[in-house]
Parts: structure tokens; C-alpha cells; sequence
């Protein structure tokens, strides 16, 4: 059964001159833990704030737990958790003045609804009298994932809910969020983070408003068309300019301290053509080596091809 | 109910977590109200005057005793001609000169007529008229008393003699009359800004994303808004009639239920401006600006400093539209003449109309916009 559903939704700003969601159809299983991937602007905060009802699609429809977003939006807000990028609690108030405010929002208590918070909770408890505003970043995170899950949703909405936290507040984060997931709640999440993306059941990659892929994250791995090669040399500037000329190499791009390059003949041995084209004697320790895949890869890929496409058109 | 009584507490917590508003509340009306009124005042009290005696007689050093003695006029200085004289008034020392000629006793007791000449700085409206008139009607009453001084027969020409009587301010005192105005417009500020500036501060802050994703309904949120401020409001307006009281002695006539009453309306109506202002802005910044560009209007056409009788037509229509024109009547009529509600009962209705009507244009546009 599918907890969430998007058919063709599409959306508009500046009265249609920005695209910001183009026809974009998922669904999300119950009990899944569902990765919204792609770089800032991509669309993914449009996206949330048409399912958590905040804003109507221009076309389209989608349902969340049976319901239409805009027809059933009432029943949709009292099954759902919505956490917004932003950190958007109420600075003035304590810890467990804002539990509180959103258990009350809610109709809930925090007693009754304490099991589902408590692991998250007992983290910030000894803080629960210091006001919002003078909390860690982490520490934010963690009131503000409490305050949407309070009054125990089905569904979960999180927009970037990392973007800005440090490496072992992130980590701790997606335990924390596995561990809801096998409490049942359907959790829809969305980052800028590729090593994030490998944390989720099934991805979808999103970019410029347009979906480009959609799989488990291993799938969309393997679904990679051809040889990755690695390659580096000591001035690894002039040596991307050089692949780049080169009418062998396909696509070439910096990641970390290598260069992924693809190769246009399949049959070719890459790592041959890559020690051996026209200026690799002028490079310094020149290393090629194959190299597996990422995600990244994958999106990179995904990304040239449909701008190709749309240039095309 | 229960999610109202807690938004309300989560409000009050808020305000009087913000010491800048908490101290706003108290120190606003005792200020603004203590201290203005006493400096603003259009009661011309020291008029400098410079003299120039060409005459030098008993009759000129009468009248410049005169002027002396009326306690208007503060002598800056006796100077022999007159371009001296008007030196001081150049460099905005003086206020006037006056200007004795030569033969000022010769021609008035011969030819029973003798002109002085008086020079008046005109940047200061109010002050050169009115100091021309206490100087005017000084060299008027000498012109009587040269008469007795005389022992000529005197014939009056004019026998209806005028007497004012003042009524409602029997002491014809400007504050009586600012006060009463100061404190409408002070409720004024406070409830068309605060509501402005605190419901778009929650949407800069993005909290208002989450109570809106939450099932809470429009009106429990927006009640949860206005009820705290137009406590405060109250709170403000108690304070204010006391520092009248206190500072001014002004102790309201009338039914004091009566106009914590017609306030109430009047602030439930500039609550529901606020929010309207809150709707069409995206950040505290408009949301001020905004604001402020109505509360000046406000202050300026209000009635509050000058007449409305006296202002052209086109600014007597924008007067007889804004809301505090009819408060600030009401209180002025409440606190100082004792009015019934016979005789207020109109500004109820219009008031109780700008209440209904501005808090339903809010609420339409707040729907509209979310």
C-alpha cells in the first residue's frame, strides 16, 4: 500500500515565468524510507510544502495516506509531521515550552505520546528549561524533529533536516530516523548529501524541478551505462583541460583529488587510452585506475543527458 | 477551547519574555504623556522684542513699560536706529521690533493719532502671530488709558462689552485638550503596530508554516493573537488616564465603563488594521513602514493637533474616514464635557463598523494569501 502518491504535479511561481515542479509522479510505500535528492533549488522544498498542504500544485494531483492534498487537507495535518529546513521553533520559548506548544497545537500531551519522542528527547532533556534559540545546532535538529513527531504522525516530512549540522549530529540523525522507520512512520526525506542518499530505501533524483531517476540506491548505481576510469596526475588542472580535448574521452570532471572520465568507444580498454593519449607524456606521476560508481556518478550523468535533451528540443 | 487558553499562554509568555515591550507598555504612556504635553504648547509665553525709541518722551517709556510689565515680552534690547534693530532679527534673535517714531507723543496728543512701527519674524507662524496680538492689544490698552490720562471726555463708541466664559476647560488649558488626544494616539501606535510587526515576525521566523500545517483553526490562532495585545491596550489606556490624573488632574467626567468600552471597540478595530498590514507584508520591515506611513496620516488629520472645521474640504473627507478621528473626539468629549451615550452613541457605531470591517478585510486576505 502507498502512503504517498504525486501524479504529474506541477508548479509555477512569478505567475509561471519559474518552473519549479515539472511533472513529477512518485509514490511512497508504507513504511519506507524515501530520499528526495538533488542540489539547492532543485525543487525538493516545493515539493514538501504541496504535500504537507502549505501550497496547491498548479496541476496534478497527489494524496498523502488516502487522502487529496487539497480536498482533505484538514485530515491530512493531524496525520502528518512536517519539519521545515529552516529551524523555525520559537527562540523565546524553552525546550519543553515548545514540546509542548506543538503536542497542545495538536490536541496531544507529551505524556501519553512520550515512547515515540523518547530516544530523541532524553538527548536534549537536560537543556529542557534553556530557551530554543540558545540550543547547539544539533541540538535544534533534535527539539525540532520531537516537536513534529509529538503528536505521533503517520508520515514524516523532512526538508534537508542536516543542511548545517556537523558530520556527528548527522550520523546520529539518520539512526535516529531508521529507528522510526521500524516503528512504522512513513518517512519522506530530502538532502543535498550523495552519502546520504545511500541511507534510504529507494531515491529519486531531482534536478531543476524535473525527476531524473528514481530507484534503490543500489539499483541506480548499477544502472551506471558504462567504465568509470579514475585518473590523476600532479597539476590536475591542465590535465582535465587535456581529456577534455581529447575526442576519445566522453566527459571528464574533478571528484575529491581524481578525475572521473568516461571513454566513447566501449570496446576500448580505458586505461590503455588514458596512459597513452596525445599529451600524457608532459604529466607528471600520471595514475589511471577503474573506478566503482556513486551516486554522484550517476546523477552527474543524469543531469548532462536531459540537459542535452532539453537542449536538443 | 484548551488550544486557545494555551496559545493565549504561549503569547503572554512571549511578551513578557520581551523586556523591550514590557517596558514599552509602562514607559510609553507615562512618558509620552507625562512630558509632551507640557512642551507642547501653543501658548506664546517669551516673545523677544527689540525697541527703538526715536521719541524718547514720557508717553514712549509709558508704553515700553508697558510692554515690560505685561509679562509676554522679554526686552533683548533698546537700539538708536532701526537698521540696528533689525539686525537681531536677522540672525533670529528677536521676534519683533517695534519701532518708536519721533513725534509719537507730539502727534498723539495733538492730532489725538500716532503710528508705531512693528516688525515681526514670520518663520514661526504661531509665535509672530500671536506675538503681534499680545503687542497689538498692550498698545491698545495704552491708547485707553492715554485717554483717562487725558481727562478728556469720553465718548464711547462701543457699548457691547464681551465676556468669555470657557467652558469644559475653564482654564482654556492646552493640555487639557492634548492630553485626552495623546492617549488615543498612543493606543493608536500600539495596536496598529504591534499586531502588524508580531504576526509577520512569526512569519519571518517560518513558526507560522507549522502552526498552519497543525489542525489548529484560523480564528483560534488569530484570537490567540489579538486577545493579549488588546489586554495590553487596556492596560495602556489605565496607565494613561492615571498619569492625566496624576500629572494633569484631568479627572475624566464621564462614564469611565463607557469609555473603556468605546476603547475596546477602537482597539479590537486597529488590532484587525494591524493585521491586515501583517497580511500584506512579507517582513518587519514593511510591516513598519507600512504602518508608520498610516499613523502619521493618522496623527496629521486626525483633529488631534489643530481643528478639522478649519481644514480645506478634500482633508475633511480623509479626516471624517480614518477611525481615530471619531476616538479621539469621543474621549475628548467623554473626559472633558462628560458626554452621555446619547451623545456618542453614533461614534459607537461607526467605530463598532471599522471593527467588523477591518478585521473582516484581515481575515479574507489572510486566506487568500496561505
Amino acid at each position: 500500500m502507498n502512503s504517498l502518491v504525486l501524479n504529474n504535479i506541477t508548479k509555477t511561481f512569478d505567475k509561471g515565468s519559474v518552473l519549479a515542479v515539472d511533472n513529477v509522479s512518485f509514490s511512497v510505500k508504507e513504511g519506507e524510507l524515501f530520499g528526495l535528492i538533488g542540489p539547492d533549488g532543485a525543487g525538493k522544498t516545493t515539493i514538501f510544502r504541496i504535500l504537507s498542504t502549505l501550497m496547491l500544485p498548479d496541476k496534478g494531483n497527489a494524496s498523502v495516506l488516502g487522502y487529496d492534498v487539497v480536498k482533505d487537507y484538514k485530515k491530512i495535518r493531524n496525520l502528518v509531521g512536517y519539519m521545515p529546513g529552516r529551524f523555525s521553533l520559537y527562540q523565546d520559548l524553552s525546550v519543553k515550552e515548545n514540546l509542548q506548544f506543538f503536542a497542545t497545537l495538536f490536541g496531544k500531551s507529551i505524556e501519553k505520546n512520550y515512547d515515540i519522542i523518547k530516544d530523541i528527547y532524553e538527548q536534549i532533556k537536560p537543556f529542557s528549561n534553556r530557551r530554543a534559540g540558545k540550543l547547539s545546532g544539533g541540538m535544534k535538529q533534535k527539539l525540532a524533529l520531537s516537536c513534529a513527531l509529538i503528536h505521533k504522525p503517520k508520515i514524516l516530512f523532512l526538508d534537508e533536516p542536516t543542511t548545517g549540522v556537523d558530520v556527528v549530529s548527522r550520523f546520529e540523525f539518520w539512526e535516529i530516523l531508521k529507528k522510526l522507520k521500524s516503528q512504522g512512520i512513513t518517512i519522506l526525506v530530502s538532502t543535498a548529501y550523495m552519502d546520504e542518499a545511500m541511507k534510504c530505501e529507494r531515491i529519486a533524483l531531482i534536478q531543476k524541478g524535473k525527476m531524473l531517476g528514481l530507484d534503490t540506491p543500489q539499483k541506480i548505481i548499477e544502472s551506471y551505462p558504462m567504465k568509470l576510469y579514475g585518473a590523476k596526475a600532479d597539476d590536475i588542472y591542465s590535465l582535465l583541460k587535456d581529456l577534455r580535448n581529447y575526442d576519445q574521452v566522453e566527459s571528464c570532471y574533478p571528484f575529491g583529488e581524481w578525475l572521473h572520465v568516461t571513454i566513447k568507444n566501449p570496446n576500448a580498454d580505458g586505461l590503455e587510452v588514458l596512459k597513452t593519449f596525445p599529451n600524457s607524456s608532459t604529466h607528471q606521476n600520471l595514475e589511471v585506475k577503474i573506478i566503482e560508481p556513486g551516486i554522484e556518478d550517476n546523477f552527474i550523468r543524469l543531469m548532462n543527458t536531459s540537459d542535452n535533451s532539453r537542449d536538443n528540443n | 477551547m484548551k488550544k486557545l487558553r494555551f496559545l493565549l499562554e504561549k503569547e503572554f509568555k512571549q511578551i513578557f519574555r520581551d523586556k523591550s515591550i514590557v517596558a514599552m507598555i509602562f514607559v510609553l504612556p507615562i512618558m509620552q504623556l507625562g512630558i509632551l504635553p507640557i512642551a507642547m504648547d501653543f501658548e506664546v509665553k517669551q516673545v523677544n522684542i527689540v525697541i527703538i525709541d526715536n521719541d524718547h518722551s514720557p508717553l514712549s517709556s509709558k508704553l515700553i513699560n508697558k510692554i515690560g510689565a505685561s509679562g509676554y515680552f522679554k526686552l533683548l534690547a533698546y537700539e538708536p536706529s532701526f537698521r540696528q534693530g533689525l539686525e537681531y532679527l536677522k540672525s533670529s534673535e528677536a521676534d519683533i521690533v517695534l519701532e518708536i517714531p519721533n513725534s509719537f507723543e507730539k502727534n498723539l496728543i495733538k492730532e489725538n493719532a500716532a503710528k508705531v512701527n512693528l516688525t515681526v519674524d514670520a518663520i514661526n507662524g504661531t509665535k509672530s502671530s500671536m506675538g503681534s496680538s499680545y503687542l497689538t492689544s498692550v498698545i491698545a490698552d495704552f491708547n485707553n488709558n492715554i485717554q483717562i490720562f487725558q481727562n478728556k471726555n469720553i465718548v464711547q463708541p462701543v457699548i457691547i462689552n464681551i465676556e468669555n466664559s470657557t467652558w469644559f476647560n475653564p482654564y482654556a488649558n492646552y493640555s487639557w485638550f492634548i492630553v485626552p488626544g495623546i492617549l488615543a494616539f498612543l493606543l493608536t501606535i500600539f495596536a496598529g503596530s504591534i499586531s502588524a510587526t508580531n504576526i509577520v515576525r512569526e512569519k519571518e521566523m517560518g513558526t507560522i508554516e507549522q502552526i498552519n500545517v497543525s489542525p489548529i483553526k484560523k480564528w483560534q490562532f488569530l484570537l490567540g493573537k489579538l486577545i493579549p495585545f488588546w489586554v495590553m491596550g487596556m492596560i495602556i489606556l489605565t496607565i494613561g488616564l492615571l498619569v492625566g490624573i496624576i500629572f494633569y488632574k484631568i479627572r475624566p467626567i464621564g462614564s469611565i465603563p463607557m469609555m473603556y468600552a468605546l476603547s475596546g471597540i477602537y482597539l479590537i478595530a486597529l488590532l484587525g488594521f494591524g493585521l491586515f498590514i501583517a497580511t500584506i507584508s512579507n517582513n518587519q520591515l514593511q510591516a513598519m513602514f507600512i504602518s508608520f506611513f498610516f499613523i502619521m496620516i493618522f496623527a496629521l488629520m486626525s483633529g488631534l493637533f489643530t481643528s478639522i472645521e478649519s481644514m480645506p474640504e478634500w482633508a475633511r473627507i480623509i479626516s471624517h474616514s480614518l477611525p481615530i478621528t471619531y476616538f479621539i473626539k469621543a474621549l475628548r468629549m467623554i473626559i472633558l464635557k462628560g458626554s452621555s451615550f446619547a451623545d456618542i452613541q453614533y461614534i459607537f457605531v461607526i467605530l463598532i463598523g471599522y471593527a467588523i470591517g477591518l478585521n473582516g478585510l484581515a481575515i479574507l486576505n489572510y486566506r487568500k494569501t496561505t
